[in-house]
């Protein structure tokens, strides 16, 4: 680990300012990653500014919107009556990452912004695109079986990690950024970009732009929701494949509304938005969600390890989304 | 426990003739002593509390910490090192790389000579040739970790690679066939195999995969050494103390009298506790710096510089006639290795003893690679030589339409079927038949795919689990009595765990006659009387053959002691037998003295006894192996090929059980690590870099508490009586034949035979 500064913020402001102070500052949430990052020397900031101290309310409100502060604990966003009630895909995907003790140190804004676990850009002494630009990349040819399959380059294949932003995704989460140009919101879904050239840049945040808060826009029929997330062992793996699902089905047995997100498959939480738009309207069954499932997967490109996801991605969805219909897959 | 299997228990002890009466605890001690009962742990207080110090722990005034650098190419040389910025760093003591490193004798390595116990002949850090990928190159000492952590990342080091064997497949087509596998002979043919396979009326022919595996203890591998003047002091954590103070000692051109090696507290061994290169280096810093040492490694430089479990590609191929019994049995391979250590990974084993065959032909071959050395790894050649042959057995089963456990009954073999020696004890089938019946076998469907939980198919699997008994010759004990009647029982043993300490006490109680809380058992510290080794389940076998010596050694010294006053006066140590405290004529049970009088007649503080373990000749005129039965019930989802175990239970037969608490941990936590050889583990090693990519526990998976269902143990509790307390050693035979029952659950469930660990979810899709 590189020597570096440390300072705690108690507000949105301070963390700016005492961030703007230092070139390669970074803002510190739970740790759990940028903490690893740091003892593997992939990150070496020279100032830490901790911004656990910043709001850690969540607040639901009475139009069904959810306000959440970026240092509300995973565990504490999970475990609230309000997003268990309204949003119970969210709570499932939180508790379906890591493990009981990290998602009590993690913070929202941190699993917002963890980065990817490609086993490449964990080992320095790999080729990684995103760690050197230019470098290349060794997980092209090697181990991939974790990465993506969807919105990769050549240049990169790594994954987002993340649980809790499927369901964010599915949810139409917006962020509350502030940064030293003032504040602005953005649709959590384009937060993260995707890799094309440049896989080192993989978010459209400023420089050293905070998230400040997490809303969740009304959304009455994800009270019928869920997450699903396939992995290696039964729990503390991360997503081979994860769907986060909500489902509004009229009397008649037509779709009258879907979420959809997926998880382990793509370098940012994949908003599937080609699935949606198919399904609205549709009839509720095996067949119409397997004709989505193709569609939002039909650009799907497997690599040496990975191509199994493919067809993995296609049967989550497929059995989600009739699970949250009522049937059996 | 039924009535009938305790008459088979005494029959069976009385029957124990032509092995020293002493290796049985007599009847009345039986009856008053502990051996067998669920005795709790004894260091489990101290642990639980955080008092029990290991070995990264041990304080130490003036103490610096190392930290370590490992190569990043597989072969090659060291071009250049630049020290400057890493020797400027704040707090740094010293870097030490081939340039400036002591010079060291080349480690000898294990089985080049009694108690050499190096994993690798390679120079630890003496020149500037790289042999694998992950060699520690330099080593930074720092006043703090931090600082070391810190300093070692500054490091300039730039390498000159040359052409490396990492590819399996390239390495086979080199393959070589080594004299020995460990003590046996490399290949085994009764008759022609390959003739008999060929005209069997029902075969298989299947080749077997299994990946590579590394060693993840919780206690990270760490060393602190200090030298007062060339007397080195080691704090290791260690599963064989002497072999690394021989072998260290040998290497700086010291006596083994010099090297004092303590290793109270071991934080899970499996074989991955021995000597490799951090303990060297450890001293040799420690040498350079003129200051303690310690070093501990990261979970990442566990990876690099730890060797694990290897590859191996198998052969098993069955000839079957119409009733079963087989005419040909086949199991070959290769593992990979390398040209500097001696680990074959006897994966052939088990073939050799477990089945009757007209014809058998066994043989292995190994691949040298550059790589980290292998090693042993719980149930090293037995855990993934039963996937295939248990996995093979349960095609054939299915070939010739039978039930798999009614086939192993069928090749029950009345002799070994190799070595054509008795066997001193097998109830194998016995194993089968509890464990059915308490398992519920009978609810296994034979068609596959046949039993359903929505979208979960339920399968059963069955395999047998199999481990040799050995015994390590030599080693000693020590016994010590005091007046106040407490026994100091030491030999440089090990405790990594397993309950070695507690059961030992518990023996040497009920051979001394002594309450458990009179005897304290001393181990883990190269000033005790030699111990051996901690592999190979042998460790049991070994000390207790060693206080059976010592004890019967006080007992003579006793009686000199007693003199013509004691009411022993004139008995021969033949002639007594220790109960209560003290001796007692065994034909005239009035006459009695206990310790305390003895003692205090002679106006005596203690008494003390030592004796070597006579050779191990049970194993030269027997087969002597444990066994077992996997019985396994997963869950395979139909949707995502996720697979649950659902249900386990381990039914065994290694005679004597001496605790039943620390038993049923050792059987359990095989089956555990068992689970994790089917499903999960993996060290991922990039054929391009020679690298080991998952180096985390994050990434390279062992099963978590979700993945572990409820497992019962049995056991058949039949002593043998060819071994010393009628007891084989339990470690190992756990993890064995779990593969296999998974694999054969898998088929049941699901109709997909896989044959290439780990059984992962994209294989059954
Ligand atoms: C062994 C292991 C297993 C795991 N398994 C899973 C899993 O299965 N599923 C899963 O989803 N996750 C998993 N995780 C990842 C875990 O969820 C993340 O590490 C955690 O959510 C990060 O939160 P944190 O607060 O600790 O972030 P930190 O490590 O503190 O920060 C992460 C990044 O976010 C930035 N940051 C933090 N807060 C803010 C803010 N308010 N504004 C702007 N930037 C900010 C930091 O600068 C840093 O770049 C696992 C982690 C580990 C170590």
């Amino acid at each position: 680990m590189t020597p570096f500064t440390y300072a705690r913020a108690q507000d949105a402001q301070t963390a700016i300012q005492l961030a703007g102070a230092a070139p390669a500052a970074r803002y510190l949430g739970g740790g759990t990653n940028l903490v690893d990052l740091m003892r593997e020397t992939i990150e070496t900031p020279d100032a830490l500014v901790d911004v656990t101290g910043l709001s850690q309310a969540i607040e639901a409100r009475d139009d069904g919107s959810i306000l959440i502060g970026a240092a509300v604990k995973n565990t504490a966003l999970a475990a609230h009556r309000a997003v268990r009630q309204h949003f119970p895909l969210l709570s499932r995907a939180i508790l379906a990452g890591a493990s009981g003790q990290i998602r009590n140190m993690a913070t929202v804004g941190g699993n917002i912004l963890q980065r990817t676990r490609c086993l490449y850009f964990y080992d320095d002494a790999a080729r990684c695109n995103k760690r050197s630009p230019g470098a290349g990349c060794d997980a092209r040819e090697g181990f991939n079986r974790m990465n993506a399959i969807l919105g990769a380059s050549d240049a990169c294949s790594a994954t987002h990690p993340s649980d809790m932003c499927v369901a964010l995704a599915a949810l139409d989460a917006t962020l509350h950024l502030a940064g030293a140009e003032g504040t602005r919101r953005i649709k959590l879904v384009e937060l993260h970009r995707l890799p094309d050239d440049q896989p080192d840049i993989e978010t459209i945040l400023r420089p050293h732009e905070l998230i400040t808060a997490v809303e969740l826009p009304a959304l009455p029929f994800a009270a019928r929701s869920t997450y699903r997330k396939v992995r290696d062992r039964a729990s503390y793996a991360f997503a081979l494949v994860s769907a986060a699902a909500a489902l509004d089905v009229a009397a008649d047995g037509t779709i009258r509304d879907v979420r959809l997100a997926l998880g382990g498959v793509a370098p940012k939480p994949w908003r599937a938005f080609k699935a949606e738009a198919m399904l609205r309207g549709a009839p509720a069954t095996a067949a119409a969600f397997r004709t989505a499932a193709e569609a939002e997967l039909a650009e799907a490109v497997g690599l040496s390890g990975n191509s199994f996801k493919i067809e993995l991605a296609k049967r989550v969805i497929t059995a989600t989304l009739t699970e949250l219909a009522g049937g059996v897959a | 426990m039924s009535g009938q299997m305790e008459a088979r228990q005494s029959a069976m002890l009385a029957s124990m003739s032509d092995v020293p009466e002493r290796w049985l605890t007599t009847s009345a001690r039986d009856k008053h002593g502990t051996l067998g009962a669920p005795v709790t742990r004894m260091d489990g207080a101290l642990k639980v509390g955080g008092r029990a110090r290991f070995a990264a722990e041990v304080p130490l005034d003036g103490l610096t910490y190392a930290a370590v650098a490992f190569s990043t190419i597989a072969k090659g040389r060291i071009a250049a090192l630049d020290t400057t910025a890493a020797e400027s760093a704040p707090g740094v003591v010293l870097v030490m790389d081939y340039r400036n490193a002591p010079r060291l004798k080349l480690p000898p390595v294990m089985f080049s000579a009694p108690k050499a116990g190096a994993q690798s002949s390679l120079p630890v850090m003496q020149d500037e040739q790289i042999h694998w990928n992950g060699q520690p190159v330099a080593v930074v000492l720092a006043e703090t970790q931090e600082q070391a952590d810190h300093a070692v990342s500054l490091l300039r080091i730039s390498y000159e690679a040359a052409p490396a064997v990492i590819s399996f497949g390239a390495a086979q087509q080199n393959a070589r066939t080594p004299e020995k596998i460990l003590r046996e002979p490399t290949s085994v043919a009764i008759g022609d195999a390959e003739a008999a396979l060929a005209g069997a009326a029902f075969k298989i022919d299947l080749n077997y995969r299994t990946p590579r595996h590394n060693h993840n203890a919780i206690e990270l591998h760490a060393a602190t050494a200090v030298w007062q003047g060339d007397r080195l002091t080691l704090h290791d954590a260690s599963q064989m103390v002497n072999m690394t103070s021989w072998t260290i000692a040998e290497m700086f051109g010291l006596k083994e009298a010099q090297v004092h090696v303590h290793s109270p507290y071991v934080g899970g061994g499996f074989g991955g506790k021995c000597l490799w290169t951090h303990q060297i280096l450890t001293a040799a810093a420690a040498r350079l710096a003129g200051r303690p040492v310690r070093l501990t490694l990261s979970r990442e430089g566990v990876f690099r510089a730890v060797g694990g479990r290897t590859t191996t590609e198998q052969r098993v191929a069955l000839g079957a006639k119409a009733d079963g019994t087989l005419a040909a049995l086949i199991h070959t391979g290769v593992a990979a290795m390398t040209t500097h250590n001696n680990c074959p990974e006897q994966f052939t084993f088990p073939a050799r003893h477990l089945y009757a065959a007209d014809t058998i032909k066994v043989t292995q071959q190994v691949a040298d690679m550059n790589m980290i050395a292998n090693t042993f790894m719980r149930g090293p050649g037995e855990s993934v030589g039963t996937f295939a042959l248990e996995c093979a057995l349960d095609e054939l089963a299915e070939a010739l339409q039978l039930d798999p456990i009614e086939l192993r009954r069928r090749l029950e073999p009345e002799k070994d079927p190799t070595s054509g020696k008795a066997f001193s004890a097998r109830h194998l089938v016995e194993a089968y038949q509890r464990g059915a019946a308490r398992f519920g076998w009978e609810k296994r469907s034979a068609k596959p795919g046949a039993r359903r939980e929505g979208e979960w198919l339920l399968g059963m699997g069955v395999a047998t689990a199999t481990y040799p008994y050995y015994r390590q010759p030599g080693g000693a004990a020590r016994i010590r009595l005091t007046a106040d009647g407490r026994a100091f029982v030491q030999m440089a043993s090990h405790e990594m765990g397993m309950g070695t300490a507690t059961v030992q006490a518990q023996h040497a109680a009920a051979r001394l006659g002594l309450p458990l809380d009179h005897v304290v058992f001393e181990y883990g510290d190269t000033d005790l009387p030699p111990g051996t080794l901690a592999g190979g389940s042998s460790q049991t076998a070994s000390i207790s053959v060693a206080i059976i010596a010592a004890t019967q050694a006080l007992t003579e010294e006793l009686l000199r002691l007693a003199g013509n006053e004691s009411p022993l006066a004139g008995l021969s140590a033949d002639e007594v037998e220790t109960s209560d405290g003290g001796l007692r004529a065994i034909a005239e049970p009035d006459r009695f003295e206990s310790y305390a009088s003895i003692l205090g007649r002679a106006k005596r503080d203690d008494i003390s006894a030592m004796a070597e373990a006579p050779p191990p000749s049970e194993v030269q005129t027997y087969s002597m192996h444990s066994y077992g039965v996997q019985f396994c019930e997963v869950k395979v989802n139909e949707v995502t090929g996720e697979v649950r175990v659902s249900r386990f239970l381990g039914s065994f037969d290694c005679g004597r059980i001496l605790n039943a608490k620390t038993a049923t941990s050792q059987f359990k936590g095989g089956i555990i690590m068992g689970l994790g050889l089917a499903l999960m583990e993996d060290a991922l090693f990039d054929e391009r870099s020679g690298r080991i990519m998952n180096p985390s526990l994050a990434e390279y998976h062992v099963p978590v508490h979700m993945d572990v269902p409820e497992i019962e143990v049995m056991w058949t509790g039949i002593p043998d009586p060819k071994a010393p307390l009628g007891a084989h050693g339990i470690g190992e035979i756990g993890i064995t034949g779990v593969g296999a029952a998974v694999a054969n659950a898998v088929y049941n469930a699901t109709g997909r035979r896989i044959r290439e660990l780990p059984i992962t979810l994209d294989k059954l899709l």
